[in-house]
């Protein structure tokens, strides 16, 4: 009897680690993006001045489809859409929340997270792909010693991969703000960083 | 040198290219030493492997140069310019003489391209000169109606050129049929197959076409406003946009009354994407438009009837409109001389990958594909075996190398199983794996999938799942037999086009491929050479004469050696990005 309980127990909490392991899988998976957890958020919100966002909201106040533009255009502003902005933007135009925090998550534009000055955008698009992109980020990932979507600890940089910068007929492509580099190595696209860390660092 | 023209390639792949600096560099020489001659800008003439390209047009004719960075614009200014020399070894297009990139061009016709290249695509003045808002004008003047135009479209054969290839004239007529005192046109722009640019060239190159072609839409549907959704990746295809909206605004071919016709009102804004793939289907892009997640809607009922803040509205992808003010201006007749029986007219597609002239290029339907790759498109890169290509995106398939023969038109293409597609088209060649590519294509849809439907949300997953662990070498010999079941129920089940097509990609790839499939699964081999997990590099005791080569460039520094001693890479640290491999000039880096 003892042992049968106890056993039903045991078969109960492997299940509940696999689940996790599983969910744990797909999340690395998916496009899911979280909020802040309450420390980091403090820190993120501390230079953010929200009153920035008062034209912004005033234009598309009473106007219908206007989730998607508020969201770019705070996006614009901060670089990505701190939470306070999401409580603001709901109290001064009736928008609920969860609508906005649904559009955000859905579309892959959107960040709710700060990120670095220089975001690199590598491409993963068909013909980036057949030229050997994954290579240039996994060297680009070795030599910032950051994951695919993470933010080098000096702020510096955020390696990003994309879909198509419209630019196939020059793959492998990567787009460092303005600039697009073509006809890239992994050796080339690590050099090019490297220079860009020398200009910060001078 | 009065009569001189210089004009500089400024699309997204010359500016990609350098193309910035070069107009810069001109500039700057034309300033210093008050040089009198014409410098102008045009977009993207198609050319993407000759790119930064500076046309020089003197009294004789024009002369296209290639690959022209700073120094060469200055011998280009030095001796074409001042002195009336043209360099020749640079030029790539003339027509005056032969290059060797002729063929490049022979066999291309320009309908929808018409312009791009030719003219500088923030002046309506020059989109005018080449015959622009003549149609329009014409409709105006001449009071055709509505039914005549509708009558026009259906004539030419026309058939939508953003992948479901459905006759543009029907659609016009259904929604003009749905009687609204709003109604709405909507240009869908945004071109979601990663690996195509059509769209975006003609928009950086020609945008006014595309509007006069929304403006004779509108009027032929009765629509009162319209929209062009456009990808937010697209930034100059925006910009440029913006500018000749409000010169078309300024012109009057916007506003009240559009040349005199009573009653037709209309105006078009631009609508930022915000990046996701399935917002290229119909119903997405109009939730996304009304400000709300992309999700897809059940037809019908079908946007003509009920659509944008549902009202009758009418989407056409980019480069049909762009043919449309041609097809009024020249007559349905003479569209429909190009082409074959049930696809009419021409096609641009956006040649990629592994071939030696990847770019643009716009042929009548009925080609070969043999033709564009090898004529065209100069065959493959490094004289490497040509094996497939791959036709039509997420949504498409590939087409093997034997079948290569088949003529582009819309039935065809599906007879094999790919899709016409909106036009890219991937080159892949013998290093390229093609159970990888059916990987690539999956981990996309998987990615993009809205989440609506339950096979199309975890179906691609478990499919995905199945692909990784075949190029992982750890496939079972049941797993051909369950992509395919699921691949029949993904399609059965999904509401939209992203789901219904996603596994495409894998069922032809299984189909022509399925030895590739059996090397991985069996012989946990990849005959490509690229499935990294299956492979090692290696340095090869003989051939390595310790030049230090490949350790200076390894980018994660897996190379251990002295000069002049036998090399090793250390397998934990190796990325095998292949750097190495193609680097050592003995060959001593094995693959295996
Ligand atoms: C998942 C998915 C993505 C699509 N993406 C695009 C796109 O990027 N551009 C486009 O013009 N059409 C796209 N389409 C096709 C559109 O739904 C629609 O058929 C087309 O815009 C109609 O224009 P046409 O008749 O001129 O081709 C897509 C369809 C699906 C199902
Ligand atoms: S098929 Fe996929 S993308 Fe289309 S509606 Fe269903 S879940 Fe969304
Ligand atoms: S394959 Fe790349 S990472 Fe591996 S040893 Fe060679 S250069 Fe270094
Ligand atoms: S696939 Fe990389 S730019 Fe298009």
């Amino acid at each position: 009897m003892f042992y049968k309980t106890y056993f039903r127990q045991f078969t109960i909490l492997l299940f509940l680690i696999f689940t996790v392991k599983i969910y744990k899988k797909q999340l690395i998976n998916m496009r899911i993006k979280r909020l802040l957890s309450k420390e980091n958020e403090a820190i993120a919100n501390a230079d953010v001045n929200l009153d920035l966002l008062n034209p912004l909201i005033e234009k598309y106040k009473n106007k219908k489809g206007n989730i998607i533009p508020l969201l770019q255009g705070t996006q614009t502003m901060f670089g990505y859409i701190p939470k306070a902005a999401f409580e603001k933007i709901a109290n001064e135009t009736g928008l609920k929340i969860s609508d906005m925090y649904g559009v955000a998550t859905f579309y892959s534009q959107f960040r709710l997270n700060p990120v670095g000055k220089h975001v690199i955008k590598v491409c993963h698009g068909t013909a980036c792909h057949v030229q050997n992109a994954g290579s240039i980020t996994d060297s680009l990932k070795e030599a910032l010693k950051v994951n695919d979507g993470g933010t080098t600890e000096d702020g510096l940089f955020t390696l990003e991969s994309v879909a198509c910068l419209g630019c196939c007929s020059l793959a492998p492509v990567m787009m460092i703000g303005d600039n697009t580099y073509g006809k890239l190595t992994s050796t080339q696209s690590v050099k090019v960083i490297k220079e860009i860390r020398l200009k910060e660092n001078n | 040198m009065k009569n001189i023209q210089v004009i500089v390639g400024l699309g997204s792949c010359g500016i990609a290219a350098g193309a910035n600096k070069v107009y810069d560099k001109i500039l700057a020489l034309k300033t210093l030493d008050k040089l009198n001659f014409d410098l102008k800008k045009t977009s993207c003439i198609g050319m993407c492997f000759r790119e930064p390209l500076v046309e020089i047009i003197d009294e004789d004719g024009s002369y296209l140069y290639g690959n022209i960075d700073e120094n060469k614009a200055v011998d280009l200014i030095e001796y074409h310019v001042k002195n009336g020399e043209p360099i020749k070894e640079l030029v790539v297009k003339s027509d005056l003489f032969e290059t060797p990139d002729k063929n490049f061009f022979e066999g291309q016709v320009k309908i929808a391209l018409r312009n791009c290249g030719m003219i500088d695509p923030e002046k309506v003045e020059e989109y005018e000169a080449r015959g622009g808002y003549k149609a329009l004008r014409m409709i105006a003047d001449m009071k055709i109606p509505q039914t005549e135009i509708i009558q026009k479209m259906i004539d030419s054969g026309l058939r939508g050129r953003g992948g479901g290839g459905f006759s543009t004239g029907m659609k016009w007529k259904f929604a003009n049929a749905n009687k609204s005192n709003e109604k709405y046109i909507i240009c869908n722009a945004d071109e979601g197959d990663p690996g195509a640019f059509m769209d975006r060239s003609l928009l950086e190159g020609d945008p006014h076409a595309v509007i006069e072609g929304m403006i004779i839409g509108a009027y032929t549907i009765g629509a009162t406003a319209g929209v062009i959704y456009c990808r937010a990746e697209y930034p100059l295809a925006i910009k440029r946009l913006n500018i000749a909206l409000e010169q078309a605004r300024k012109k009057g071919f916007l506003g009240k009354n559009i040349l005199g016709i009573e009653g037709f009102n209309l105006d078009i804004y631009v609508k930022e994407g915000a990046g996701a793939f399935v917002c290229g289907e119909e119903t997405a892009l109009i939730a996304s438009v009304e400000g709300e997640r992309g999700m897809p809607r059940k037809r019908p009922p079908f946007p003509a009837e009920s659509g944008l803040w549902r009202k009758p509205t009418n989407i056409n992808n980019v480069e049909t409109f762009a043919n449309v003010p041609w097809i009024i201006y020249n007559g349905s007749q003479e569209y429909a001389k190009y082409g074959t029986e049930k696809s009419k007219g021409t096609k641009v597609f956006a040649l990629t990958g592994k071939i030696n002239n990847g770019g643009l290029v716009e042929v009548p339907m009925g080609i070969t594909i043999k033709e564009i790759i090898y004529k065209l498109g100069g065959g493959i890169q490094g004289g490497k075996k040509f094996k497939a290509v791959q036709l039509g995106g997420p949504s498409g398939g590939c087409i093997p190398e034997y079948l290569s023969n088949t003529i582009v038109d819309y039935d065809s293409v599906n007879a094999t199983g790919a899709i016409m597609g909106s036009g890219g088209m991937v080159v892949m060649d013998e290093t390229t794996c093609m159970v990888d590519m059916a990987r690539f294509f999956l981990d996309f849809t998987q990615k993009e999938s809205c989440g609506k439907c339950t096979f199309c949300r975890i179906g691609t997953k478990r499919m995905l799942e199945i692909l990784t662990r075949i190029t992982e070498g750890e496939g079972r010999e049941s797993d051909v037999a369950t992509l395919e079941e699921l691949a029949y129920q993904i399609k059965d089940s999904s509401l939209c086009g992203l789901g219904q097509t996603a596994p495409n990609p894998v069922l032809t790839t299984l189909k022509y491929f399925k030895d590739e499939f059996v090397a991985h699964i069996l012989e946990k081999k990849c005959p490509a050479k690229s499935c990294k997990k299956l492979l090692t590099y290696e340095v090869h005791k003989k051939n390595c004469t310790g030049c230090t080569v490949c350790a200076k460039n390894c980018p994660v520094n897996a190379i251990e050696g002295e000069r002049k001693q036998l090399h090793f890479i250390k397998q934990d640290i190796c990325i095998k990005c292949g750097v190495c491999f193609t680097k050592c000039k003995f060959n001593a880096i094995t693959l295996s």
